[in-house]
């Protein structure tokens, strides 16, 4: 077992973990956060989307002792203390960006990600830069229209 | 997953000695580690985490060469400005490549030593030469749709994944290691390897050596430059086919040298060098493109699934040599 320290949405958390324990079943089993999703496990669906020292991150692919003494940000940390949400969060809700909502923490997050990143400005880029989150319900549409909303802020 | 206990040393000399125990491994970003540990492909009891060492940075020399530390991560490779401006060629390869999430955490050296994602090697009921030697290949009969065409052989017929590395291959990039036995540099021609009767080892890296920086020698080839891949959806897929094309043109527009390498047909990024000479001293044309894809693919042999990638590829290349040119012309 290895003794860890994370600050997840702001807050210091201390963890016995075993090393093999990944970063997204340390937030869902250990801290009670499941607001992060478990979609494949295997980086290819980008529900365990977090970030992560600033930077979205795929939860599944990661252990949680590599990633010691870092910052997390999960969708439960998003929103400001007295319950207002963010951006992105209100963007999402406002152009009805899901259906079944399984895939929309890790979307929002990525989201969150890519305005920080700087890279997408046309449709194309953010479609391209958001593709590493797929939706079962095909919400791409509406996430993109959010997404755009959220920019341009 | 198999248990393993955790290292993590912020020396590189530590590192080394302790990539010496029984069934080491070190770790990167471990996208593709943790991958095949969650299907027991991949068994360490020991891993080492290279994160803490300085291996970081991304440095250009007066000569125009620039070092690539391993630890640099595939997205700030790619958007770096040195690497846009200098290696454009890498930046669009990389780019091409998993996604933003996968890419913030992926490492360049992890990137070189990702494993092949042939379905039978990481399926642990099948037989998998590579897996495990001498158990055969269920590929070759069976479903082989992303398989190789080139330089295959009757043990393993995998391709090596990598985008970044069929850049690297194009731009002659050179891979520095350390072991305890000193410093080694391997040219990117000479890392990966052909399958032959020992496909479990992928690359000529003895399994005790670090990798501590990529250095791109100074290269002619920001102008006229292009990645194209193909693959089954648009994006966050593996390469069916890919081409690096690079030319330095005369002012005349006659092709001075040029540089072309293949991803998804081998089990290395696939540089012809003949097909190269080919194209030089001559003038870009469709025909001149043709004959050269025809060369490149003359001894391909496809299997039941991908026999298309042989055309598939020919195409591939003509496009991507046409929209090489095309590019600098635009500027
Ligand atoms: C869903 C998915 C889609 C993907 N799509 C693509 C794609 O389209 N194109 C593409 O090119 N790639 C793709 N990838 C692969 C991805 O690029 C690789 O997994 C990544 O580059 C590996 O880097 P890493 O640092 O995470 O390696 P790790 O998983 O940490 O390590 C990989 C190997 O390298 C070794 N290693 C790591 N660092 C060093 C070092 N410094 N010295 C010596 N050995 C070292 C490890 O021991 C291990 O054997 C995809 C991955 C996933 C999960
Ligand atoms: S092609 Fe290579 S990796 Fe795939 S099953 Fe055959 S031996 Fe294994
Ligand atoms: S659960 Fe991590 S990418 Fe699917
Ligand atoms: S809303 Fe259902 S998977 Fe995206």
């Amino acid at each position: 077992m290895n003794d860890i320290a994370l600050t997840i949405n702001g807050q210091k958390k201390n963890l016995t973990l075993a090393p093999w324990t990944t970063l997204l079943d340390a937030l869902r089993e250990h801290l009670d956060l499941t607001g992060t999703k478990k979609g494949c496990d295997h980086g290819q669906c980008g529900a365990c989307t977090v970030i992560c020292d600033g930077q979205r991150i795929n939860s599944c692919l990661t252990f949680a002792v590599m990633k010691d003494g870092s910052e997390v940000t999960t969708i439960e940390g998003l929103a400001k203390a007295g319950g207002e949400l963010h951006p992105v969060q209100q963007a999402f809700i406002k152009h009805d960006a899901f259906q079944c909502g399984y895939c929309t923490p890790g979307q929002i997050c990525s989201g969150v990600g890519l305005i920080k990143e700087g890279h997408a400005k046309t449709d194309d880029e953010i479609r391209e830069l958001m593709s590493g989150n797929i939706c079962r319900c095909g919400a791409y549409p509406n996430i993109l229209a959010a997404l755009k909303e959220a920019m341009s802020k | 997953m198999n248990p393993f206990s955790y290292h993590r040393p912020t020396e590189t000399k530590d590192a080394l000695s302790q990539i010496q125990k029984a069934n080491a491994k070190f770790i990167g970003g471990g996208t593709n580690l943790i991958d095949l540990m969650k299907e027991y492909v991949e068994k360490p009891s020991e891993l080492i985490d290279v994160n803490a060492l300085n291996l970081r940075g991304v440095k250009t020399h007066a000569d125009g060469s620039i070092d690539i530390g391993a630890l640099v991560s595939n997205a700030d490779c790619a958007y770096h400005a040195d690497i846009q401006t200098h290696a454009p060629l890498l930046s669009a390869a990389i780019l091409a490549g998993a996604s933003p999430q996968l890419r913030n955490m992926a490492t360049c050296g992890g990137n070189l030593l990702q494993r092949t994602r042939c379905y039978y090697f990481y399926d642990k009921a099948t037989k998998c030469n590579k897996r495990e030697p001498g158990s055969g290949c269920d590929a070759i009969e069976g479903f082989n749709r992303i398989h190789a065409v080139l330089g295959q052989s009757s043990s393993c017929i995998a391709v090596h994944p990598s985008d970044m590395c069929v850049a690297l291959a194009a731009l002659n990039a050179e891979i520095h290691v350390r072991s305890p036995r000193g410093e080694r540099v391997i040219s990117i021609l000479e890392f990966h390897r052909l399958p032959e009767s020992t496909p479990e080892q992928d690359t000529n890296l003895h399994p005790d050596e670090l990798i501590t920086m990529i250095r791109l020698p100074a290269n002619p080839y920001a102008t006229h430059f292009n990645y194209l891949k193909v693959r089954d959806r648009s994006s966050y897929a593996f390469a069916l086919v890919s081409a690096a094309v690079a030319f330095d043109l005369e002012d005349g527009g006659t092709i001075k040298s040029a540089r072309l390498a293949m991803g998804g047909v081998a089990h290395k990024p696939w540089r012809d060098l003949e097909a190269e000479r080919m194209l030089t001293g001559k003038r870009p044309s469709k025909d001149l493109f043709a004959t050269v894809a025809k060369h490149v693919f003359a001894k391909a042999r496809g299997y039941k699934h991908n026999q298309f990638k042989v055309q598939l590829g020919e195409r591939v290349l003509v496009r991507s040599m046409t929209e090489a040119i095309e590019k600098g012309v635009k500027r």
